[in-house]
């Protein structure tokens, strides 16, 4: 089956610096996909390249099975949500919806008809005649929406959409675009920096780091088995132990990863369950956060793990610079393929 | 139309080319050919006898600007003058401009900087004409002087050799007025903008420490605001410096750089010389420019 | 002795600001006020009456009229030809780093940097060296020359203060160049254009330093204004005349300001 999307060793150079790194993924048809990573990790530039605003300096770049590298934006069949929304002051929100056919050369009667529709989607049905400004950025947002998707492209482009709103908006938003894409059932390229945001709503999410694709997976895989350091630490908290420490616990010098929450705090003298690794360490810090508490476990060789266990009432017992056991599961080490930091 | 679009998008060296070449060319024909051909008529000379222009480079006509007394004179004088317009527009700058910036509030400051600017945007012509009126004779300066009685020292100024001439309107005195009021708004403006970037706590701090007003100005202050001064003495140094109408209209007797320059050229049709003497502003401003650079002038504009 | 509040100004130094901004006006007030003296030929003040006999007198002028004519033609051709060429100048510039660029920049502002009498004898010298005459035609050329910057410099900044993700919006959305520069570039830019527009029609009219160069035998306002200048008769004219300039040239800087001020708002 084509691929919706797809790079081919593409890379994208500034000067000195790799914005993109001889990138190669694929991105299926109907996904929702989303390209996870710090800011200047690569996953902006990769969502430019698809669009068309910027061009790839190695390797090609394809859409639908066709080569599309040297294509400017508007040949392309792809529309784009903007971060700041991107939407012109000086037209009417209809106007504003109604662009893509209008330059396309549609009747006057057509665009405004179907403009007028797209608003209902987005449950904008009113606010026609009012201008970008006289909204709000909820609103505003889903203007963009309309105005992308009245193209009906076949993919569609995020960048970094709910940044700008808060917290309760945000979570109403990333299940109404959820909601949209399996009913347009069109392709989703989502780009954030937000880590639970690209786990919650993504079928798969790649994670960038410097230019580079670190690991391409499903969100749970990502979570479970994470590839390298970064990943483990990027995605969900994760400790990674490397070198000596990893020798002493793992019997190998390969790094290795536990998350958090797979970490349980004993007393010291307790005995060890089967098939665990275990260290000795003193309580640094401890933090509340509801259903879970964070622990901070200083070893005595200076590493500090993290720890988030559920609070069933019977930590009282490690008080700040207490000694404490840290035990998991030998299963939950993951092993890493890279040990270098991010 | 689509194709030729696209053509430029995948090539934006060419689109910023296509754009920029009509002005360029412009520019290269009307105003950089001209100021070579002016370069070039500077390096010939005129035939004494002929009156006309002898093609064949020479230093003739650099040396004649140079040397000669009257010429010496004339770069002298427009020289003292660019000087002296330069310092009294400092002076009379710095009181106003620091008002606007430190004290005034926040709609006295946007009427000051409105009414600083407006005398920059209205006509030069004008400007110059109404104080051609103002100092003329039984005009206002005279009337004011004579009711306050001064009348009789603005004569015995009018005496003095390189301040006074004929009348008040035909005099050094009255050149020298005239050319700080035009290019006042041009020293305030760059000193306001410099005396805003001095930060508040700085003052304060001197305050704190025990200056009084005055010396946190001098000691403070005014260090800080040099680069200001120097982007605006800048441009009363090389106004001045380059002007023809001002002398010629409110001039003494004794010529100008500019208007040597403008008459050579037309009655005496000896372009030569007037070249020579208007590269003579140039190379005093590249000099001054550099001195200024030096003290920050570049930082503040 | 009471202690001012460190940070109030003294008497002095608020009657020596506003004594400055005084001088600065005065001059002009002066103009108006004597362009409607009933004195015929000196500049007596007081004057002795008001009249506005002297505007009639003017606008009964066929001269005046035929130098006003001339300035405002002038003016007309060398705002559009400085609104074409700046703005292709401005787009070109607008984005992008290319080696040049600063040399560009220096070379638009070089006609206004430098002394205008360099930029009038330097012409002066082109054309005879052309054997050209001069005439309406070298008046436009340099007054374009140093108007592009004008308009150059407002449409630049209002391009800089683009966002280009509209840009990127309007070509994702399916408009290519040509239809991104109508809908979108244009309308955002128009203000910018006609501010700049304006102040180089203001300049132009105004403009004698150059022209003096350059015109040959015609005779802009400005320059029939020079030359009334040293002439004895019949000043009060002069002043009429000196008002209308000053209006001719006010308004559209007025307007510009007014459009600028707004679009950044």
């Amino acid at each position: 089956m084509t691929a919706a999307i797809e790079f081919r060793d593409v890379s994208r150079v500034y000067g000195e610096v790799h914005a993109v790194d001889r990138v190669s993924l694929t991105v299926q048809a109907g996904e929702f996909f989303a390209m996870l990573g710090p800011s200047g990790s690569g996953k902006t530039t990769c969502l430019r390249l698809i669009a068309g605003f910027e061009t790839p300096d190695t390797g090609s770049v394809l859409l639908n099975g066709r080569e599309v590298t040297d294509e400017p934006p508007y040949a392309r069949d792809v529309n784009t949500v903007f971060q700041d929304y991107a939407l012109f002051p000086h037209m009417s929100v209809l106007e504003n919806v109604a662009y893509g056919p209008r330059v396309r050369g549609q009747r006057k009667d057509d665009w405004r008809r179907r403009a007028q529709e797209m608003l209902e989607l987005v449950q904008l049905g009113n606010f026609g005649e009012r201008r970008p400004s006289q909204l709000s950025g909820g609103q505003r947002q889903r203007v963009s929406l309309a105005r992308a998707l009245i193209n009906q492209p076949r993919v569609l482009l995020l960048d970094e959409p709910l940044g700008a709103l808060d917290l309760k908006l945000r979570e109403e938003m990333q299940i109404e675009l959820k909601n949209l894409q399996r009913r347009l059932g069109i392709t989703f390229v989502f780009v954030t920096h937000d880590q639970g945001e690209a786990l919650s709503m993504a079928d798969r999410v790649a994670v960038f780091n410097r230019g580079r694709i670190e690991q391409l997976d499903t969100p749970r895989t990502l979570y479970m088995r994470p590839a390298t350091a970064f990943v483990a630490r990027f995605v969900g908290s994760a400790n990674v132990v490397t070198g000596e420490l990893a020798q002493r616990l793992s019997g190998r010098a390969d790094p290795f990863a536990v998350r958090a929450e797979n970490i349980r705090l004993r007393a010291p003298a307790a005995a060890p369950d089967a098939d665990t690794v275990s260290c000795i360490g003193d309580v640094a810090d401890v933090q509340y956060h509801g259903a879970v508490s964070r622990w901070q476990v200083r070893l005595e060789s200076g590493e500090v793990f993290a720890a988030a266990v559920a609070d069933a009432g019977n930590n009282g017992d490690f008080r700040i610079g207490a000694r404490v056991r840290l035990e998991w599961l030998r299963s939950d080490a993951v092993p890493l393929s890279s040990a270098e930091s991010p | 139309m689509r194709a030729v679009s696209t053509f430029l998008y995948r090539r934006p060296a060419v689109y910023v080319l296509m754009l920029l070449i009509p002005p360029l060319l412009w520019f290269g024909t009307v105003y950089l050919g001209s100021l070579f051909t002016l370069l070039a008529q500077s390096f010939y000379a005129i035939d004494e006898f002929t009156a006309k222009v002898v093609y064949q480079p020479t230093l003739a006509t650099y040396e004649q600007v140079v040397t000669q007394p009257a010429n010496v004179d004339i770069i002298m004088r427009t020289l003292s003058m660019a000087v002296a317009v330069t310092i009294a527009c400092g002076l009379i700058a710095l009181p106003i401009a620091n008002y606007m910036v430190r004290y005034a509030s926040p709609r006295a400051r946007a009427f000051f900087y409105v009414g600083v600017m407006l005398p920059m945007w209205m006509s030069y012509l004008v400007k110059v004409y109404a104080w051609r009126l103002i100092l003329a004779k039984q005009g206002i300066l005279s009337w004011l002087l004579d009711t306050v009685g001064l009348g009789a020292a603005l004569e015995a100024l009018l005496r003095l050799p390189g301040v006074g001439g004929p009348s008040l309107s035909a005099s050094y005195l009255g050149m020298f007025i005239v050319f700080v009021y035009m290019w006042l708004p041009f020293m305030i403006l760059p000193l306001a903008a410099a005396l805003e970037k001095v930060p508040e706590s700085l003052l304060q701090a001197s305050a704190d420490l025990g200056a009084r007003p005055v010396q946190t100005f001098r000691r403070v202050t005014l260090p800080l605001a040099l680069p200001g001064l120097a982007a605006g003495s800048v441009f009363t140094f090389s106004l001045t410096l380059g002007d023809y109408i001002i002398p010629s209209v409110v001039g003494a007797p004794g010529y100008f750089i500019g208007m040597m320059v403008y008459q050579q050229q037309g009655t005496a049709g000896n372009i030569p010389l007037a070249a020579a003497f208007s590269v003579v502003p140039i190379v005093l401003i590249m000099i001054y420019l550099t001195l200024a650079k030096r003290a920050g002038a570049f930082d503040a504009l | 002795m009471r202690y001012r509040r460190w940070n109030e100004p003294s008497l002095g130094a608020r009657l020596a600001a506003y004594a400055v901004l005084a001088f600065m006006h005065l001059p002009v007030l002066v103009i108006v006020l004597y362009a409607f003296t009933t004195a015929d030929r000196t500049y007596e003040f007081p004057p002795p009456g008001l009249t506005f006999h002297w505007f009639e007198a003017a606008f009964a002028r066929s001269d005046i009229w035929a130098a006003m004519r001339l300035s405002l033609s002038v003016a007309a051709v060398a705002t559009v030809l400085a609104i074409v060429l700046g703005s292709l100048t401005a787009l070109g510039m607008a984005r992008g780093n290319f080696r040049g660029k600063e040399s560009i920049t220096v070379l638009l502002v070089l006609p206004i940097a430098l002394p205008g009498i360099i930029t009038g004898i330097a012409l002066l010298s082109a054309i005879k060296s052309a054997q050209l005459d001069p005439g309406f035609w070298t008046i436009v050329a340099g007054h374009a020359t140093f108007c592009i910057v004008i308009v150059y410099n407002n449409v630049v900044a209002r391009l800089r203060r683009l966002p280009h993700s509209w840009i990127e919006a309007s070509m994702d959305l399916g408009a290519d160049g040509w239809q991104t520069f109508r809908h979108i570039v244009l309308p955002q830019t128009a203000t910018a254009l006609l501010a700049g527009g304006m102040l180089a029609f203001a300049l132009s009219f105004d403009e004698i330093i150059v022209t003096l160069f350059t015109a040959g035998h015609e005779r802009t306002l400005p320059i029939w204004f020079f030359n009334e200048l040293f002439r004895p008769r019949e000043r009060p004219i002069t002043n009429v005349v000196a008002v209308v300039v000053m209006v001719v040239t006010f308004v559209p800087i007025l307007i510009a300001y007014r459009l600028t001020r707004r679009g950044s708002a």
